[in-house]
């Protein structure tokens, strides 16, 4: 089970290795050169993800600091009753802001920055495929959240709840720019969320170490993967409700107005679409972190591993049938309040099985307890209970008795701040020896654990009692009379010694933590997988063959080896930053992929698109369209140079495998990519024709309402005609484009672009008059607001494949496109061709459904 | 179901403690996958089952409740609660606001809907919570077996003083009630004292009738809370203060120091001997 003693039976290691050594002379520092980061002032262009991983984590946990102050500050003022130490105005800024903050801006952002950090490393691949679209994501976050976060030194932070309910949020009873800037601070969570989620499922389906097979991969990859594909469909509701929100205050649209035809339960169904995912999008990546730190402080391999991975994929199946448990209050028919009361129950199933594996395997090993495995023991203690109150929770009359008040607050902190607080205490000090040339303390880790344990349970168990006897959420006050007094008090001593905890793990880290030294105390825990072979910049200086789960138990001498560049790709052959693609499911080599190194452009692009947000919630329209403008040209300057085309023909990776360096089609990283965008938007796409069909059974019988026509189905037919026709000059262009070889001239290409665009554009305007001509309009019934969006996603689809369509006329005018290199070709076709099928679909919608109902 | 839960967690951790203490051949038959499959699979199958017919069980008897011999309408208005008892034929009898009284024992139907934004209508004491949303009715039926005084407060939170809009649910004696109610019907006017008349020509010279009604007076705003019978009332401000003449003037002087951000503004610049006047009106009012 360990790695010891084998290096004398080894018989003749360069016989059975990919490569063999000596390696050449200046081998290693052509790797070293190839993925060094810039330095000086271009160091904020890195994009390596040991680099941008760790900034990523330090700025969600600066997050989770600032919102744990707001926390403290809100404790304080309710340690008393009847406490007039901050006013309600602040104090629902600051629960508005703690909720927001913590969900948005601290847990998703620190569980997907651990996988960019840990996911090449555990899959030995020398980064994710997308590197400077982690930066961007990245960047565009760090601007966007710490600007957003200013909001509340002015007095403009929202206030209306995380989950932001309107009416309350809306024009009407939320003047002023607050509501805005919630928006604003989700929109940047929801682009770096979406992108993160297209980067985390290409790099686990695709860079993986050969051989490690989906039935070795580890499970804290199979929860990332999982983790991804829950995004994909969850953040487009949530992307769709800030819309309308938006849409509605800005130009008073009314999709949640219910004198004009809309609803406000339209926006807790699409809030809680998301919302009740979310909270296993936040579980599952720390229930992987769980299963990967078990093993090793027990020194044994994960029992029960299959079973793990079907409880994973059914958490995040069942997740998607859960969201109306939090909306049993709201007066919905019984059998639907049934129907999710036990699929709530359902879902607790799957916990279940890995609390029980974890249980199997701590049995099957012998325990080492140091500080990882505390805070996993911690986490294990606080999550079942959290699990047990939410089975109760699940129960529709116990939970008209306890939603909304403090035994809720408890369950969902149980459930978070167990389920995922603790776990990444853990994880930092599990994983911070493969970052930091020193560990962190294990004697400052013990209290810091003691401190936030006790701390949490202090805080959180009397909040039980606190909400069955009567406390509502969200009150800034309550009267001395009623018993909540000392529960409060008590709940606020807890508070601060979390804080106390938190503040001595500050101390930890500044003490010990020296990140950026390519130095390592090694596998100080003797951990079996891969993020602990030894690493530079450029991760493993060979790209190992993996026959086992824990290769670094069962595989001898691995870290040797692979140091030695016995294994894959020992050296940059291409000249620049390259790791190896593979297929999916058995881990089989396929192709080098060239990927593009540091960028101004992407940084500049992240600045420019939160300047652009902000400026449209502070009003200033002129500056914001400039800087909408400059992300837009930023983003196709980082773009330019990341279609390289085939540079050298094949690469020798080692053990007679030659692999090319260029591949397009459907087997390309990119065009898998390009296929999860197009679901993001595909899902988008469903939620909003969910709303259309949600506001016809809030208007039965009026809809289209009383005085408003149907255009003539020749408007349709016409658009449809156009879209259809846009699409079938991009297949033709694509026909052409195979035929060529290189170096030929290029103008049915270019011409058939040219055409495409203006027909496209055309569809959009007849779609669009269409309405218009029968006097339409958006802000007068819900009915025409939700038909006016479906032809404005449309749009935005038709404005960005105009950028697309020059951006390739202008690839192909610079000699970068041709019938081999025309991956930017491929992704402007797939995005065409979805885009044709979204507008027959919403033309299809908008004009039948009516007439079939009418 | 807090026994079980219990019991399930004490199963949990102590399976968890016996992993970390015993010695390693006597916890070798936890460490397979059949502990798995039973402990993660088939028994929260078979305890969550049996909870969920329980749960169905409960949710149906509180849906199939008795045929109510009472009718009030609540609305939830940003930051109180206005109050109609309706006739057999749904009429509006009398309005009231923030205090609900009913006769116990007896089955009474709530009719919650919102004026502006979501509210939701919970009596702890007494029944679960159900929201009051715009452009919904949403009903709701139960007693209060036991005569006495139940507090009752807003659960979705509603704005700035979502904290302070609370109100006293009062289950009389039915014989009582009757009275209660009768007198309630009634308007104000007639019962005004002479040395109460400065008081109340005061309330309607400074313009108090623009937002509240007294009904009987010239006073027929509806902004506001109905005020005809506040006197006889527990609270005021929605449950933030108790009725009394020092109370109802230090609400009138300083609205907005007591309960920011609700409509009425502060009344700051009244003498402070027709304050009084003022409230010792308001308090005659029962």
């Amino acid at each position: 089970m360990t790695q010891t003693d084998n290096r004398t039976e080894r018989a003749a290691p360069d016989r059975e290795l990919p490569n063999s050594t000596p390696r050449p002379e200046g081998e290693l520092e052509e790797l070293e050169r190839v993925w060094k980061p810039p330095s000086g002032w271009n160091y904020i262009t890195v994009v390596n993800n040991t680099y941008i991983g760790v900034f990523y984590v330090g700025t969600a946990f600066l997050f989770f600091i600032l919102a744990g102050v707001l926390a403290l500050i809100m404790r304080t003022q309710l340690a008393v009753p009847e406490n007039d130490l901050v006013g309600e105005d602040l104090y629902n800024q600051l629960f508005t802001m703690h909720g927001t903050i913590m969900m948005f801006l601290f847990a998703v952002p620190a569980v997907e920055a651990m996988g960019v950090y840990l996911l090449p490393n555990m899959q030995a691949a020398r980064d994710l495929p997308f590197p400077r679209l982690s930066a961007y994501a990245f960047w565009a976050y760090f601007v966007g959240g710490l600007v957003f976060f200013s909001s509340i030194f002015f007095g403009l932070a929202p206030k209306g709840g995380w989950f932001m309910y309107p009416p309350l949020t809306s024009y009407e009873f939320s003047p002023g720019i607050n509501a805005d800037f919630w928006l604003l601070g989700i929109g940047f969570i929801e682009i770096s969320a979406i992108a993160g989620a297209i980067e985390i499922i290409v790099g686990v389906l695709r860079t993986r170490a050969p051989g490690q097979s989906l039935d070795k991969l580890p499970i804290y990859a199979w929860t990332m993967l999982i983790f991804a594909g829950m995004i994909v469909f969850a953040f487009p509701a949530v992307i769709l409700a800030t819309a309308l929100l938006e849409l509605e205050r800005a130009f008073q649209w009314p999709f949640f107005v219910a004198e004009k035809g809309g609803s406000p339960l339209l926006w807790q169904h699409l809030f809680w679409f998301f919302g009740h995912p979310e909270v296993y999008i936040i579980f599952l990546p720390a229930a992987g972190f769980v299963s990967m730190i078990i093993p090793t402080v027990a020194q044994t391999p994960l029992v029960a591993y299959r079973l793990v991975v079907v409880a994973l994929l059914a958490t995040g199946f069942f997740s998607f049938g859960l969201w109306v448990h939090h909306m049993f209050t709201t007066g919905l028919p019984q059998l639907s309040l049934s129907f999710f009361s036990a699929a709530s129950m359902a879902v607790s199933i799957p916990s279940g099985i890995q609390v029980f594996a974890w249980i199997a395997t701590l049995a099957a090993g012998r325990i080492r307890l140091n500080t990882p495995a505390l805070f996993v023991l911690g986490f294990l203690f606080t999550f079942v209970l959290g699990g047990l109150t939410g089975v109760m929770v699940a129960m529709v009359p116990f939970d008209w008795q306890v939603h909304d008040t403090y035994f809720v607050v408890a369950h969902f902190h149980y459930v978070l701040f167990g389920g995922m607080v603790f776990p990444l205490f853990a994880a930092f000090y599990y994983w911070i020896p493969t970052a930091s040339a020193r560990p962190l303390s294990e004697r400052l880790g013990r209290w810091v654990f003691g401190l936030i344990f006790i701390g949490f349970n202090t805080a959180f168990f009397p909040m039980h009692i606190t909400g069955l006897i009567g406390m509502p959420r969200r009150v800034y006050t309550y009267p001395a009379e009623l018993g909540w007094n000392t529960l409060n008090m008590i709940s606020t001593v807890g508070a601060f010694m979390i804080a106390a905890g938190v503040l001595l793990f500050l101390v930890d880290l500044i003490r010990n933590f020296r990140p950026f030294t390519n130095k390592s105390p090694g596998n100080v825990w003797n951990a079996g997988t891969l993020e602990w072979l030894p690493s530079g910049n450029y991760q493993t200086r060979s790209i190992p063959i993996v026959t086992s789960r824990e290769p670094l138990w069962d595989q001898p001498n691995l870290p040797e080896d692979v140091e030695a560049g016995r294994y894959f790709l020992p050296g940059a052959p291409t000249g620049g930053r390259e790791t190896i693609v593979t297929s999916p499911i058995n881990a089989t080599p396929q192709y080098v992929v060239q990927m593009p190194g540091p960028s101004w452009p992407t940084v500049l692009a992240a600045v420019f698109t939160a300047a652009f947000f902000l400026g449209l919630t502070v009003k200033l329209v002129i500056p914001a369209v400039i800087c909408g403008l400059l992300a837009i040209a930023m983003v196709m300057l980082w773009l330019w140079d990341t279609d390289p085309g085939p540079t050298v023909d094949q690469v020798d990776i080692g053990g007679g495998l030659r692999l090319p360096a260029y591949v397009t089609g459907p087997s390309s990283h990119s065009w898998w990519a390009m296929v999860v965008l197009i679901l993001v938007g595909g899902t988008l796409f469903t939620t909003l024709i969910f709303s259309y069909f949600f506001l016809w059974t809030v208007n039965p019988g009026a809809w289209p309402p009383g005085s408003v026509e149907l255009p003539s189905l020749g408007w349709p037919a016409v658009a449809a005609a156009l879209y259809a026709s846009s699409s079938g000059a991009i297949w033709l262009a694509s026909g052409f484009l195979k035929r060529r070889k290189r170096n030929g001239p290029w103008w049915s290409v270019r011409l058939l672009l040219l055409v495409a665009f203006p027909l496209m554009a055309g569809g959009l305007a007849v779609d669009l008059f269409g309405q218009w001509q029968t006097g339409l309009r958006p802000e007068e019934h819900s009915y025409g607001a939700v038909v006016y969006t479906v032809i404005g996603v449309q749009g935005l689809y038709v404005v960005a494949l105009t950028l697309m369509a020059f951006y390739t006329i202008a690839r192909s005018l610079a000699g970068m496109l041709d019938g081999v290199r025309r991956v930017t070709f491929d992704n402007t076709m797939l995005f065409w061709h979805y885009m044709t099928a979204q507008g027959l679909v919403g033309l299809a919608v908008i004009h039948f459904f009516p007439r079939l109902i009418g | 179901m807090f026994t079980g839960g219990a019991l399930i967690f004490l199963l949990v951790i102590g399976l968890t403690v016996l992993t970390i203490i015993l010695p390693q051949e006597r916890r070798r038959w936890l460490a397979q996958q059949n502990v798995v499959i039973a402990g993660g699979i088939v028994f929260p199958v078979a305890v969550l089952s049996l909870l969920l017919g329980y749960g169905f069980f409960v949710t149906r008897g509180h849906v199939g409740a008795e045929e109510p011999t009472l009718r009030i309408e609540v609305i939830g208005e940003q930051w109180w609660w206005r109050v109609r008892y309706l006739d057999e034929s749904g009429g509006v009898r009398f309005a009231t606001a923030n205090e609900i009284r009913v006769p116990a024992g007896e089955p009474v139907e709530f009719i919650l809907k919102s004026a502006d934004v979501i509210h939701s209508f919970w009596v702890p004491s007494l029944a679960g919570k159900l929201d009051m949303v715009p452009g919904k009715v949403n009903t709701y039926t139960f007693s209060a077996d036991k005569p006495g005084v139940y507090r009752g407060q807003c659960a979705e939170y509603c704005g700035a003083q979502h904290a302070l809009m609370a109100f006293y649910l009062v289950a009389m004696e039915p014989g009582s009630f009757d009275a209660w109610a009768a007198g309630q019907a009634d308007p104000a006017w007639d019962r005004v004292a002479a040395e109460l008349k400065y008081g109340r020509d005061l309330f309607i010279a400074n313009g108090c009738g623009a937002c509240h009604t007294v009904r009987g007076t010239p006073a027929t705003g509806d902004l506001g809370p109905d005020l005809t019978h506040v006197g006889g009332r527990l609270s005021i401000g929605a449950g933030t203060l108790p009725t009394n003449i020092g109370t109802l003037a230090g609400w009138i002087s300083s609205t907005q120091h007591v309960k920011p951000g609700v409509s009425m503004p502060s009344f700051g610049n009244l003498e402070s001997r027709d304050l009084r006047a003022i409230a010792a009106y308001l308090e005659s009012l029962e």
